[in-house]
């Protein structure tokens, strides 16, 4: 379970740019559903979800995991959380260039030096079960885009996150990859995995496999559905 | 000034080291002021994001000093011919009245540099910055020292003349000098080795206490400085004269040298590893107690007190064998 | 264990890193490589003329006696020797004669020396000469002293150069044709060899010769191979002081290559951190990549040193640090590398490539990891 109280950010603080991109926010994500954060471009999502998937620091306020307070941790232990914790799907997908998908799928446990061999087993068995078995030696510039999609989600699942985050996963994709997504987010979150997306695309947010909609709006939530 | 490439790169080296450390020092009083691990905003995460890049720095500057330290020694050894009356490092470092505090500056950054970073990875393992201050004042006193040593250093390699008359190991260490050197190479072989072998007893004995009882930790730290300076004494009155099978050679510096097979290494790197790792659990368990190292910081002090057992024994063995194998009989 | 294979996992990275961006990797190796090799080749050069003086003075006499007038170099009598007989611990002693000649056809500078196994009209020649005046054995060599007076004689071989810094210059005559030469009285010589049984009684030997003969200079191998040190240690130390400028561009050029990252370099490093790597991770792995980089280039300078010092004997720096130019010796240097040159040559290059690419290092490593969300 992911607690915010009282979570604020502003950017570039005491400036004339001064931007408060989250007003004082509190909200609680629950375990093993798929939550859903709506609203405009420049409402606050992408800001949340850093602050929730423990990238960024709140200016203010805390966010507790499972208990723990991280927001106050020393910048190593909220990467270690991070990597234990959370998967992410970016909106550009961010594959590292000029290496093979494997190799992509198999960079957030470098850090971690889980052995070679076990390593290697467990990304080809993330890339198969998304049908991209015959595809992981391919240097990740000549895939497509669907496949960049899938590879981008084997690596979000490599370190076995709790929790998954996507930004904005659809933003570019036709309705039949949106669909797909959709499945494959059902299905993680069947597997017991919380799954958590931001979207203004109505195609997700009104679909059916959604838990809750949280719709912001100049940085705050304004509307909750329970 | 002897413009001799081994000097340029020594003196590169330490001025490197002192233009690394004097921000540093700026950044170390600037963090003291304004900690604020509660807080969220910018200057905080500022602050905490350049404390990497102080990590980084100090250990390249420890690297950088262990180096040098090693070159200083060997460059005096080379230096040697350039003075009347030099024949090893001994007489280089006495050509000048600097030499000797150089070498000991260059010691104290080496010790300083380690036990920081010791002090360093163990502050990482904790939650909420358990040593984060003590680690700032200790940066503080760590620039102090780089830049005294590069100080020391420049004035040394300036103060340097070509045929400066100077006087050797033979005079410094002779059984017949005056001064401190003399008094060490006098001091009674019998004497010397109860000292250097109780010391080694009981420096060990410490370090098997250390992980247990934080009181035998912090003894440990008084202790191993102390075992360092009398293993130094040992090596000059009857380690060193037994390595080279004469009687009245008690130089610390020749054992370095490739007609004793290099032997000083085997010597000396044991003994550094084991002081500085003795001075690191003794730091560690004098400073005040943490929750939140309270799993991290036993099997640390373990590790520590292993590096200085198997230091201080090494050290001890290869000397009893050094004497027991040598020709050379005193007592 | 587990930091072995992460260590593992970092360096395959920073390979597969460096090599994703070949052309950029290989400029700074060729860079980064010239200067080791420019540095490296200063220092072997250095050590090698050191070892050839040492060997060449070994062999010498242990005290050489000169005579002062007024504080200048002055003739000798052969009386001189005859009062230092019987010095006890004197071995040997020898009145030598020799002198330099200036020869404007060859703009080079001669030391003329007289041989007791030379015979009249015959001549040894040093490799520089016979090279300076094409000579071989069997030719004749034509010398014009200062005077105007002529020298006629005959090569009879040219001196096999074992120590080549020190004789390559030297012309070795009968004493007579010398004498003759040079219009030297019979009985002046320009210097005494002593040479002493015990090493150790050198200095006692050169003291009590010094009471015995007042106002003469009494110079031991210690006093020269201490010039001679400081000598090369000058020369080669202004040599490096003046490539300080190239190691500080290149250290400015290595700052620049390392804070100037392409977008695709930051995005790359914001994806890494977004997933998982800590500061201290890339920190760790840019550094390995620097030491991957500077391995490889400190390895490729130093064999290029090392060639150009000992297999082209240096042809690089002939008139820079021996002063004879046109009789520069054309030997090979005898190989030596020792720890102290390595670390110094370390010290003088790696240094400050590393201690230029720490901060923009750091400060890449620490960018923000939710910069890739943007
Ligand atoms: N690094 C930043 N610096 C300054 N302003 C920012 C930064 N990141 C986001 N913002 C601002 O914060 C607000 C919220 O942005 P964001 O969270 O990206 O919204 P969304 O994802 O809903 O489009 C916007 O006004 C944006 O301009
Ligand atoms: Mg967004």
């Amino acid at each position: 379970m992911i607690e915010l109280c009282a979570v604020t950010k502003t950017y570039n603080a005491g400036r004339p740019n001064e931007v408060v991109a989250l007003g004082a926010t509190d909200l609680t994500i629950s375990d093993k559903a798929l939550t859903v954060f709506a609203g405009p471009s420049g409402s606050g999502k992408t800001t949340l979800i850093t602050i929730v998937g423990c990238l960024a620091r709140p200016t203010s306020g805390r966010v507790v995991l499972n208990g723990e307070a991280v927001s106050g941790l020393p910048q190593r232990f909220l990467t270690e959380v991070r990597r234990r914790t959370f998967g992410f799907v970016f909106q550009r997908f961010n594959l590292v260039r000029g290496i093979s998908a494997i190799e992509n799928v198999m960079l957030p446990a470098y850090p971690i030096g889980t052995p070679h061999a076990r390593l290697k087993t467990r990304a080809m068995e993330l890339l198969s079960s998304f049908g991209m078995a015959h595809r992981a030696h391919f240097n990740v510039e000549i895939l497509s885009g669907g496949e960049v999609q899938r590879v981008a989600i084997a690596r979000a699942l490599v370190n076995d996150p709790e929790v998954i985050i996507a930004d904005e996963p659809t933003a570019s994709l036709d309705g039949e990859r949106v669909a797909h997504f959709l499945a494959i987010a059902a299905d993680l979150k069947a597997r017991g995995k919380t799954v958590i997306v931001t979207s203004h695309d109505p195609r997700v947010t009104g679909a059916a496999t959604v838990d809750r909609l949280v719709t912001l709006a100049d940085g705050r939530p304004a509307d909750a559905t329970p | 000034m002897i413009a001799h490439p081994p000097v340029l790169a020594l003196v590169l080296a330490s001025t490197l080291s002192a233009l690394v450390m004097v921000p540093t020092f700026v950044f170390a009083l600037r963090l003291l002021a304004r900690w604020d691990p509660s807080s969220g905003n910018e200057e905080q995460l500022k602050l905490e994001k350049t404390t990497y890049l102080v990590s980084t720095l100090v250990a390249f500057v420890a690297v950088v000093e262990l180096a040098s330290l090693a070159a200083f020694a060997f460059n005096a050894d080379r230096m040697a011919v350039l003075f009347v009356g030099a024949m090893c490092a001994v007489g280089t470092l006495n050509a000048s009245s600097y030499g000797f505090p150089t070498l000991v500056a260059k010691i104290a950054v080496f010790f300083a540099a380690f036990v920081w970073l010791v002090l360093d990875r163990t502050d990482n393992k904790g939650r909420d910055y358990p040593f984060i201050l003590q680690k700032y004042w200790g940066i503080l006193l760590l620039a102090l020292l780089v830049v005294l040593d590069a100080a020391l250093q420049l004035a040394y390699f300036l103060d340097l003349k070509a045929s400066t008359i100077t006087s050797c190991c033979g005079k410094l260490f002779g059984d017949a000098g005056l001064g401190a050197g003399a008094e060490l190479a006098g001091i009674e072989p019998r004497l010397a080795l109860v000292l250097l072998f109780g010391g080694l007893a009981i420096t060990i004995a410490l370090s098997f206490g250390t992980a247990r009882s934080r009181l035998m930790g912090r003894l440990l730290g008084l202790a191993s400085p102390a075992m360092f300076a009398i293993a130094i004494a040992g090596v000059i009155s009857v380690i060193s004269v037994h390595v080279y099978e004469q009687p009245h050679h008690h130089c610390p510096f020749c054992l370095l040298k490739r007609e004793y097979g290099f032997f000083g290494f085997l010597l000396y790197i044991p003994l550094f590893a084991a002081t500085g790792s003795g001075m690191a659990a003794g730091l560690l368990s004098a400073l005040p107690a943490r929750q939140s190292l309270s799993d991290v910081l036993p099997p640390l002090l373990g590790r520590l007190s292993i590096l200085t057992i198997s230091g201080f024994a090494l050290f001890g063995g290869l000397s009893l064998w050094k004497i027991m194998a040598s020709r050379l009989t005193l007592m | 264990m587990t930091a072995l294979s992460r260590t593992r996992y970092f360096l395959d990275f920073a390979v597969s890193s460096l090599l994703r961006r070949r052309w950029r990797t290989l400029s700074l190796i060729l860079v980064y490589s010239c200067i080791v090799a420019l540095l490296g080749s200063v220092l072997l050069f250095g050590t090698a003329l050191r070892r050839e003086a040492a060997t060449q003075l070994s062999t010498g006499p242990d005290i050489v006696v000169q005579s002062m007038i007024m504080g200048r170099h002055d003739m000798l009598r052969a009386a001189d020797l005859d009062a230092l007989r019987g010095l006890r611990g004197l071995r040997r002693g020898e009145a030598r004669l020799w002198g330099y000649l200036y020869d404007s056809s060859a703009a080079a500078n001669y030391t003329l020396m007289a041989n007791a196994d030379t015979a009249p009209g015959e001549a040894l020649v040093g490799e520089g000469v016979a090279r300076a005046r094409k000579l071989e054995p069997g030719k004749l060599l034509f010398l014009v002293s200062p005077a105007g007076k002529f020298l006629k004689v005959r090569v009879k071989s040219v001196i096999a150069p074992k120590s080549a810094l020190i004789s390559s210059d030297l012309v070795l005559l009968n004493e007579a044709d010398l004498r003759a030469f040079f219009s030297v009285a019979p009985d002046l010589y320009t210097d005494l060899a002593l040479f002493v049984a015990n090493p150790r009684e050198v200095a006692t030997i050169a003291q009590k010769g010094a009471i015995r003969l007042p106002g003469r200079r009494f110079v031991t191998r210690e006093d020269l191979t201490r010039s001679y040190e400081s000598l090369f240690s000058w020369r080669e130390g202004l040599v490096l002081v003046i490539l300080a400028g190239a190691v500080i561009a290149f250290a400015i050029f290595a700052f620049d290559k390392a804070s100037g990252l392409s977008s695709e370099e930051r995005r790359e490093i914001g994806i890494l951190k977004a997933v998982g790597w800590d500061t201290s991770h890339i920190i760790a792995q840019k550094l390995i990549e620097g030491g991957l980089v500077s391995g490889t280039s400190f390895l490729i300078g130093f064999i290029l040193a090392y060639a150009h010092v000992f297999l082209f004997r240096a042809v690089l720096f002939e008139p820079v640090l021996t002063g004879w130019s046109t009789l520069y010796p054309r030997f090979r240097l005898t190989q030596e590398i020792d720890g102290l040159q390595v670390t110094s040559l370390a010290l003088l290059t790696i240094l400050p490539y590393v201690a230029a690419i720490l901060v923009p290092v750091w400060r890449t490593a620490s960018a923000d990891p939710d910069e890739v969300m943007r």
